[in-house]
């Protein structure tokens, strides 16, 4: 119980929170490079699962991504890039890094959301008359919804967990404060650092959760459904 | 000296990303690393299924344990590997003990899933028809339930094993990173064939694995292997990878 109250201590320390390596500075640096992978992970993956799933091809492709996105080492990755002369672009190989990792759980999801809609449905859509894009927009979409945030959501944990793992090729981030203190035998600040990188994972999942609650298609039904009696089931198991 | 001999001390100097010096010279260690890579990986997946096969037990035996179980074992996922190697530090200091730990903690969440969802996709029926039969419970078990779920949780097993060997590389922290240790040192002085060489060796690692647990999967469920005529007419039982359960469960693989 010692380090932890040492590492208290440290996180105490107004100090420790200010100036190029203190908290606050690489806490910027995470949300803004897991933020940026996000980004750019979504805008690959995202139209693509959706595509796919649209046309209802590639189900194979989606799970063997995902299964070799489990193999990527993001540290070998991060490293190899290092050696690179995107060295000196700043973030850029840990957001590459973390692009590469993120696709496959985003566009499994996305794909599994999309395949999981009730054909029946899809097809009921169809012959009323709704154009491709009606479908998608009208149907597909909202009933992929959980399972597309559910994606969405680990895809976000992942990357913040995984940006920690950008300090062991001295690029920025919460894992700085880790390997820094590891540097200079320092416990209680390693140990203040991994709580920080901890923290910061579990409140992401958190805020996810609680955007979705309020915000998503389902809210509004969920709201529906509090004052209905007895709401009648609907067809496609959303 | 011949011109051959002075190209290949070459690629050393000029540090080339392929360098068949390198491999020739450094042989020992990195069969060393790839040993210890190796090891920490069967260790952190074997103590991973000996710790997730009782809880899982548990879990479906007492509901009322399934959702804390559930949720501590993805808790312990969202928590990122740099940080879990950090906070173990004080307990087991900088060990193997300690990876193997870290390791461990993080194969339970996707190895209790697939075993609990292996188990629950064994048909009521069957088993009716197994008590029916006069089988006890432990028999029901191992000559009924344990079959039927076994290629749900081989595929845990395989999904496990894979994220497994890659987030070793991150126990390059503390020094007991298997292959993860050389990328380390060869990112710190900037020697190209050292890290490619471990970061291939370490995919390798990983395709051979997936491998292996796909042989012995289909070497234990051979009532899988559908005859020709019977797959025409229907699709196989297991369509793609059995785990197309996997993707729907909010723990997708933490690589490193």
């Amino acid at each position: 119980m010692g380090v932890l109250a040492d590492a208290w201590t440290w996180l105490a320390t107004g100090s420790h929170w200010s100036g190029e390596s203190g908290v606050w500075n690489r806490l910027g640096e995470h949300v803004y490079v897991s933020g940026a992978a996000l980004a750019v992970a979504a805008a690959i993956a995202l139209p693509l699962a959706f595509w796919l799933g649209h046309i209802g091809r590639g189900g194979a492709l989606a799970v063997n991504i995902s299964n070799a996105g489990r193999a990527i080492p993001v540290f070998a990755v991060l490293a190899l890039l290092m050696l690179t002369p995107l060295r000196s672009e700043g973030y850029l190989p840990t957001i590459i890094a973390l692009v590469l990792f993120a696709v496959p759980p985003l566009l499994t999801n996305a794909h599994v959301g999309m395949r999981e809609v009730d054909r029946s449905v899809v097809e009921a859509a169809r012959g009323m008359g709704m154009s491709g894009w009606q479908v998608f927009r009208q149907v597909e979409l909202p009933l992929a919804y959980p399972l597309l945030m559910t994606g969405i959501r680990s895809a976000a944990v992942q990357v913040v967990a995984t940006a920690t793992i950008a300090s062991m090729v001295g690029q920025g981030g919460l894992g700085r404060i880790i390997t820094a203190g590891f540097a200079t035998y320092n416990t209680p600040q390693v140990v203040a650092g991994a709580l920080l990188a901890a923290l910061l994972a579990l409140v992401v999942e958190a805020v996810l959760i609680v955007v979705d609650r309020l915000a998503g298609p389902g809210a509004a039904r969920r709201r529906v459904r509090r004052g209905a009696a007895r709401p009648a089931p609907s067809g496609a198991g959303a | 000296m011949s011109i051959g001999a002075a190209a290949r001390q070459n690629c050393l100097t000029a540090n080339d990303w392929i360098c068949g010096e390198y491999l020739r010279t450094r042989s020992e260690e990195l069969t060393e690393a790839t040993v210890q890579h190796v090891w920490i990986t069967v260790a952190s997946v074997l103590i991973g299924v000996l710790v997730a096969f009782p809880l899982a037990l548990l879990a479906r035996a007492r509901p009322g344990f399934a959702g804390p179980v559930l949720g501590l074992t993805t808790l312990l996922y969202t928590i990122p590997s740099l940080a879990m190697f950090s906070l173990l530090l004080p307990v087991f200091g900088l060990s193997a003990a300690l990876v193997v730990t870290g390791l461990v903690l993080y194969s339970l969440t996707i190895l209790v899933r697939n075993i609990l969802a292996g188990l629950a996709a064994v048909p009521a029926e069957v088993r009716e028809a197994a008590r029916g039969m006069g089988y006890g419970s432990w028999r029901l078990f191992r000559e009924v339930e344990l079959p039927l779920a076994l290629p749900a949780l081989m595929a845990g097993l395989r999904i496990a094993t894979v994220s497994t060997i890659a987030l070793t590389t991150v126990g390059a922290l503390v020094g007991k990173g298997g292959l993860g240790n050389l990328i380390d040192e060869g990112v710190q002085t900037t020697f190209k064939a050292q890290v490619l060489t471990a970061s291939v060796l370490c995919v390798l690692l990983a395709v051979v694995a997936d491998l292996l647990l796909l042989g012995a999967q289909r070497l234990l469920t051979p009532w899988t292997r559908v005859p020709k005529a019977a797959a025409g007419r229907k699709r196989s039982p297991l369509p793609g990878f059995p785990g197309s359960r996997s993707p729907r469960i909010p723990a997708a693989g933490e690589g490193a």
